[in-house]
């Protein structure tokens, strides 16, 4: 249950929000007829002990909201098509996939090894990316996870933490999912140096409708990301899900800080 | 690289197995609590088929139920089918305490049955969420006698479902942990009303009395520090040692290797590892709870009348949920409840309905049932052990240690759980 799908393009974000608000997504509440009366067992009755699984989460009604409109999301938009990705792709053009777009974030991790000053992140990032660009043919294989260099994480949330910027309230974002305040911001500046990179490189300058190619790649890079996260929301059929995954995600990301 | 550093973990955890196995059977860890959290090492695994046809059913139990809208996710009984694309026997699957269809047991069992040629049919367990909203009609759950009806009837739906589309030449029954003490109850519910006439029926590390067994996993949280009340102080706890043993360690990812390097380093004593059994057996009693109450409009945890909805929080009701014990369940929610409805109901008459006991006579006569358990399954005790031995004779394979289903996937005993399928 890592991030979810931390690539997906601003563009499609906007269009699928579109089609789904206008789906409507706020769940509507009957009044009770009845008066409520007190439940047996109440919370009074336990502040001897210390909370379970317990995160702050001053935005709770937003976040559950927006937990809730990304379940739709996933359910009407992002799984069926995932779905239909997964049955044409053959396996092993998946598995090539993934790599592919693997490889690529290793320069995310790379730069922000580098902000990090993890020395040693930084190098098996280096030689991941060096090895599997070149005998990994152009990152569609992975053999530097064979040689033993196992793939680091690294991203600017991650800096962030790194220098003492904290955590901040826990923030539920459409389509990209759980995040800290952090998180949130770190997702915006790895965005935003990708786009430059991108833009100042220019990769297909030259080529006939570059954008049209690159908002392409950018679809298949979302497909992807989504089709390796093995969530699906509600899944569980838990009713403290939103809870458990509010305390997993925060607790990883506080264990990735320290690496 | 990656199989060495499996082979080198595996040698260390054959290490210390290496004193108390004395025996012929391979399975690798000794302590009871360490193999249940644990399972099975990678490499000892019996291998899984490469594909598998499955599709997931969502059964409209009772369409004339309007769904709280605390839970307007809920799309119906989910039941995960596995078939072949030939006429075969089928297998339904009930899962365990707290478990739904897609648990990583029932998964397993579902793989390894539909590599040997079987389909299979998996459901959660009438004490999963999903099986309370949907499939229960009192939606109290934990009355064995009612939960197999409701069991029946959403095995006679999903049949229905894809009966047009599955070839079968046979039914059988299987279930584990709790689900394999429900299994009993339908099997012998379907001899009555003879839909399925169930072939073989399989009970893997079954308890033999629900009361007894969850009261023995309640146990286990007694021997913490400060005892059940302080679960919450406790969990923290042990959430720290782990944070801290990643952060000194060369860990990356948080997964099966940083869970057996933690069992290599002792991080957690004897006692510490059952706690955790315990607090996950809390964690999913609070899920049954409130599902429970929020349906029934009980008041137990949710004041009564009181309509939540799809956004509400619910972290209060989890907390009070998580402190409470089956005994509190049982005492104050379900034995009140049936009492109720069966007037002049006993309490030790009842707790004694709840078991294997109960319908032993029709277990012992009949050649279709098996088992299999451990000799250190702790929701057992010893006495319960040799009563299954007794009930099924030479059809109870009990191995000398897996805890409570730790073995279950260790490739002898995927063998013999198949081979019991396969016997005439």
């Amino acid at each position: 249950m890592k991030i979810l799908l931390r690539h997906a393009f601003p563009f499609l974000v906007a269009a699928l929000y579109l089609v789904l608000s206008l789906s409507g997504c706020a769940a509507t509440r009957t009044s009770a007829l009845l008066p409520e009366e007190p439940a047996r067992h109440t919370v009074a009755e336990f502040t001897d002990d210390e909370r379970v699984a317990d995160i702050a989460d001053p935005w709770e009604g937003f976040n559950r909201s927006m937990y809730n409109f990304n379940y739709r999301l996933d359910k009407y938009v992002f799984l069926p098509v995932v779905k239909g990705y997964e049955f044409i792709v053959p396996t092993l053009a998946q598995k090539g996939i993934t790599n592919f777009f693997g490889n690529i974030g290793e320069l995310r991790t790379l730069y922000n090894s580098a902000f990090q000053l993890k020395g040693k992140k930084f190098l098996i990032t280096f030689g991941r990316f060096l090895a599997n660009s070149t005998i990994g043919i152009g990152g569609l294989l992975d053999p530097a996870t064979q040689m033993g260099l196992k793939k680091q994480h690294g991203d600017f949330g991650q800096t962030l933490g790194r220098w003492n910027v904290g955590a901040g309230p826990y923030l539920v974002l459409p389509v990209l999912g759980p995040n800290t305040m952090r998180s949130a911001g770190g997702f915006a500046v790895d965005a935003g140096i990708r786009y430059a990179a991108i833009h100042t490189i220019d990769p297909l300058g030259n080529v006939n409708h570059g954008d049209v190619i690159l908002a392409g790649v950018s679809t298949v890079e979302a497909i992807d990301m989504r089709h390796r996260v093995r969530f699906g929301y509600y899944d569980s059929g838990y009713p403290f899900e939103y809870d458990f995954l509010r305390f997993l995600y925060c607790k990883w990301d506080e264990m990735l800080i320290t690496k | 690289m990656k199989r060495l550093i499996a082979l080198v973990i595996l040698w260390l955890l054959l290490l210390p197995a290496a004193v108390p196995a004395a025996d012929e059977y391979g399975y690798p860890i000794p302590g009871a609590y360490e193999a249940t959290i644990l399972g099975t090492p990678g490499p000892l695994k019996a291998p899984r088929p490469e594909r598998m046809s499955v599709r997931q059913l969502f059964l409209d139990i009772s369409p004339a139920l309007r769904k709280p809208d605390v839970f307007f996710y809920d799309e119906g009984l989910r039941c995960t089918l596995a078939y072949q694309d030939k006429k075969a026997p089928l297998v339904f699957l009930i899962a365990g305490t707290g478990a739904d269809d897609q648990s990583q047991k029932a998964l397993a069992m579902m793989a390894a049955l539909y590599g040997a040629g079987y389909h299979v049919i998996t459901l959660p367990s009438p004490t999963h969420p999903n099986f309370i909203i949907n499939a229960s009609r009192s939606h109290v759950p934990g009355d064995l006698t009612e939960d197999a009806e409701d069991l029946h009837r959403a095995m006679e739906l999903a049949w229905d479902r894809v009966k047009a589309d599955v070839e079968v030449s046979e039914f059988h029954l299987c279930g584990y942990s709790l689900g394999g003490t429900h299994a009993a109850f339908v099997a012998r519910l379907d001899e009555e009303r003879k839909v399925f006439n169930f072939r073989k029926v399989l009970l893997v590390n079954p308890a033999v009395n629900l009361f007894n067994s969850v009261n023995r996993i309640e146990g286990l949280l007694e021997r913490i520090p400060g005892g059940p009340r302080k679960i919450g102080a406790y969990f923290n706890r042990m959430l720290a040692k782990v944070t801290e043993f990643y952060r000194r360690g060369d860990y990356v990812d948080i997964d099966d290797n940083l869970l057996y390097a933690v069992y290599k380093a002792h991080l957690f004593s004897h006692d510490e590892s059952g706690g955790l059994i315990g607090l996950s057996f809390r964690i999913s009693l609070a899920g049954l709870i409130f599902s429970s109450d929020v349906m029934t409009n009980s008041g137990y945890v949710v004041p009564k009348n009181r309509v939540l909805g799809a956004t509400d929080p619910l972290g209060d009701y989890f907390r009070v949920a998580v402190h409470l014990s089956f005994l509190n369940y049982f005492d104050e929610y379900v034995y009140p409840y049936f009492r109720k409805k069966r007037p002049g109901l006993d309490r030790s008459a009842y707790i004694a309905s709840l078991g294997l006991r109960s319908i032993e006579g029709y277990l012992k006569a009949s050649p279709k049932f098996g088992a299999m358990t451990n000799e250190d399954d702790f929701i057992l005790v010893k006495e319960e052990v040799d009563y299954l031995r007794g009930l099924f004779g030479e059809r109870a394979r009990i191995y000398p240690r897996g805890g409570h289903m730790g073995n279950l996937e260790y490739r002898d005993n995927m063998a013999d759980f198949i081979g019991f399928f396969k016997q005439e």
